[in-house]
């Protein structure tokens, strides 16, 4: 993207790079002018960092905004604020707005929308098909042209569950270096589903989403990924299966990337007991020899990136029976402290693998070229300053999300996001908002 | 005892003590005036978002017969979308002064999110939710078996658990909230119960559940148990490819004449016919069988009343000591 305007200078002092070793960097005009020991401030403002860790700025590629058309469930602000408290600097907004963004407007829309909020760089994504139907291809090429520069499409919260659509979109998006994200989602075998089909929706009473569904999906959209030579990428990876699936596919050499959600690193549907709609998602919590499993496979690889599904909902939409309520779960403020937890503390990922799923990847996946960077001079200054000693307890009537749904409320999180800084400006600071970048849309 | 959620959570003492209860309010029904002072100015409301007319006035008759004020609530429809929300009902009871609020409703936890939220402070009893649970069905059947095996056995009932009896429970598992309390409350009272059903009317994880599982009924049968519990199957559930056709199902499936025939050995004398109603007769029970002697289902809706008599009895007198 385009240079921005020169800020003030900002020396952060003492950090932890990528949890290993000590330097300062120094920010100046957006960028890392110097990183080193004993930086000079030369008048820049002091950002003292001792014993925080720096990582590249993160970036989701599984955001829900809401925005246009439920903007009482979140705006592209709300949003984009929480992102970057949770140390965000961009994020990928799915497409299941309304209306839908299945035209190069509605995706311009959000785009702009984001631009003038000035927290994060939003990356609309460009819905798959034509109104989420699953009958006609959206004009994805006029997306992919448009101003918003789309690359990632999905019909996210849908599965594109017939075979010659899929086909087609993964063909079709290689004309210019798009990638094909698919809620798998076999449909006749979820029909009223309400959770993970097994030992506790069995005494529960609740109609079960097996797994099968999720990996029957997963195991042909490899094959045709495969098959005509394209790129796919398969949202919120949720049972063990499903790995098994991608592993051997990734062996094979297809051109596939897979996502986790925090929350399916961590709860299993034990929760569900309680029938609190706090833990209905979709795809639903799993037991716990699956989250064992997507726990190693981001370990390994086989998950490339950790995307939030960050859904907020009006309370009305949760606090009701299990069966009328909305689906999904926040987890832009909280998804940082719980990879923390899952996968840091167990000893899985050091912060080194933490900036490789959370942030390098996800960049790449979503071609965004300024994002997900090294530390490093001469490189765009997103960067987060993670306090991994502090420990908080989650209260969502304090985030900034309109969504009140988080299923980690009440639970006590490792790790806290000290500072964001986006395109070399602190949106956070001292653990609280600062202020959006104050460069134009037209200058970041 | 604050609520009756489900089966699951109910002790072996507490099932007792509902049953020993139980037996003490069919005393009352049995004499003329079948009346207690025992919650007098309290209020139960009956919160209906299913129709259920059997439940229903079963409810009624037990509460009215305690002295308490009744209110029927028949809901409609209960999404947001659909008109006023569980959380404002809840609230307007609330609001009303209700000391208990017997639910039924089609989704599976309901009454779980009425005794867990702060929405209402109210008593509330289970009367059936979704493929859930179904509690005081289920305690009228144990109640109705342990009058059985006590009448058998010449002894009085009461104090008795269920130790050695074996059940056998026949029909959709899969959708059934009367199979899971039943499997529940009967084998934490000691019974050994199997599960008889086609394959696509289980669910996946029943292997985990405390009982057999058998996919023949006849075979199920052979050991003579003490109970037979028919469940009634909706015939829709062909169209969903759960089986093939109604014909197939009564055949592998239904109690019809053959096989009831096999009650008249001599090994077989004791055995008594449950069914929680409606039946659909000629599906999964012959008129024969319905109407025989073996039948226990009229016992069971009088038992119905007396345990949930004893049920209202027992929550609403914790919840005043809790005061």
């Amino acid at each position: 993207m385009t240079e921005l305007v020169a800020g003030p200078a900002y020396l952060v002092r003492g950090a932890s790079l990528y949890g290993e070793e000590r330097a300062d960097l120094l920010i100046e005009g957006g960028r890392f002018t110097a990183v080193g020991s004993g930086l000079d401030a030369d008048g820049a403002t002091v950002v003292e960092a001792d014993g925080l860790v720096a990582l590249p700025g993160l970036v989701d590629v599984h955001t829900h905004l809401r925005e246009p058309g439920r903007e009482d469930a979140e705006t592209v602000e709300t949003g984009t604020r929480a992102a970057a408290l949770g140390g965000y600097t961009a994020v990928h907004a799915m497409a299941n707005s309304n209306p839908v963004a299945d035209t190069a407007g509605v995706v311009e829309q959000v785009h702009s929308l984001g631009r003038r909020a000035g927290w994060v760089d939003v990356r609309p994504v460009g819905a798959v098909t034509v109104g989420l139907a699953g009958e006609q291809l959206a004009e994805l090429g006029a997306m992919a042209d448009s101003a918003a520069r789309v690359r990632m499409f999905s019909d996210d919260g849908i599965c594109v569950h017939d075979p010659v659509l899929m086909r087609r979109a993964l063909e079709y998006v290689k004309a210019f270096d798009g990638v094909v994200a698919q809620h798998a989602q076999e449909p006749r075998l979820t029909a009223g589903a309400q959770m993970n089909e097994g030992a506790v929706s069995a005494v529960l009473g609740l109609p079960g989403w097996p797994a099968v569904a999720e990996e029957s999906i997963i195991a042909r959209d490899v094959l045709l990924a495969e098959h005509v030579g394209s790129r796919l990428h398969v949202c919120h990876v949720s049972t063990a299966g499903s790995v098994e699936i991608v592993r051997w596919a990734k062996s094979r050499g297809v051109n596939v990337t897979a996502e986790v959600t925090p929350h399916h690193l961590w709860l299993t549907d034990e929760l569900v007991r309680s029938y609190d709609p706090v833990y209905k998602v979709n795809p639903p919590l799993r037991t716990q020899t699956d989250v064992e499993a997507l726990r190693a496979a981001l370990a390994d690889g086989t998950i490339d990136v950790v995307g939030t599904d960050h859904a907020p909902h009006p309370s009305e939409h949760k606090e009701c029976e299990w069966a009328q309520a909305a689906m999904g779960m926040t987890g832009l403020e909280t998804a940082l402290s719980v990879v923390q937890h899952a996968m840091v503390e167990t000893g899985l990922l050091d912060w080194r693998g933490v900036a490789r799923a959370m942030s390098e990847l996800p960049a790449r996946i979503g071609r965004l070229a300024d994002q997900g960077r090294p530390l490093a001079a001469g490189e765009p200054a997103n960067l987060v300053l993670v306090d991994p000693a502090a420990r908080w307890t989650v209260d969502p009537a304090t985030q900034a999300t309109k969504g009140r749904n988080s299923p980690f409320a009440g639970r006590e999180l490792p790790g806290r996001v000290v500072a964001t800084f986006f395109h070399g400006h602190p949106t956070v600071l001292d653990g609280a908002l600062n202020t959006p970048h104050p460069g134009s849309a037209g200058e970041r | 005892m604050r609520h009756l959620l489900s089966t699951q959570d109910l002790s072996l003492a507490d099932a007792i003590q509902i049953l020993d209860t139980a037996e003490e309010m069919a005393a009352v029904n049995d004499r003329e005036v079948k009346k207690l002072p025992a919650l007098r100015g309290r209020t139960v409301v009956n919160l209906f978002f299913e129709d259920s007319t059997r439940t229903r006035i079963s409810f009624e008759a037990a509460a009215k017969r305690l002295s308490a004020d009744v209110i029927n609530f028949a809901a409609k429809g209960s999404s947001v979308s659909k008109g006023e929300s569980l959380k404002d009902t809840a609230q307007t009871l609330e609001a009303i002064g209700a000391d208990a609020v017997v639910i039924r409703h089609s989704a599976s936890g309901a009454p779980h999110r009425l005794a867990t939220t702060d929405w209402i402070d109210a008593a509330v009893v289970n009367a059936g939710d979704g493929t859930h649970e179904h509690p005081t069905q289920a305690l009228l059947d144990a109640f109705t078996l342990r009058r059985h095996l006590a009448r058998v056995a010449g002894t009085p009932s009461s104090g008795l658990d269920l130790a050695g009896a074996r059940v056998v429970i026949v029909g959709d598992i899969l959708h059934s909230r009367v199979a899971r309390s039943n499997v529940w409350l009967l084998t934490t009272l000691g019974a050994k119960v199997t599960l008889v059903a086609p394959p696509t009317l289980l669910p996946i994880g029943v292997e985990q559940w405390p009982c057999e599982v058998s996919y023949d009924l006849d075979d199920a049968l052979a050991d003579a148990p003490d109970a037979v519990m028919m469940l009634r199957v909706q015939a829709e559930r062909m169209n969903a490819s759960y089986f093939p056709s109604t014909a197939e199902y009564s055949r592998l499936w239904g109690l019809g004449d053959e096989r009831f025939a096999r009650f008249a050995e001599p090994e077989f004398r004791d055995t008594v016919i449950l069914h929680p109603g409606p039946m659909v007769r000629g599906l999964e029970i012959s008129s024969a069988a319905a109407d025989s002697d073996r039948s226990q289902v009229l016992r069971q809706v009088a038992n119905g009343v007396s345990v949930r008599m004893a049920v209202l009895y027992l929550l609403m007198s914790a919840k005043e000591s809790a005061r």
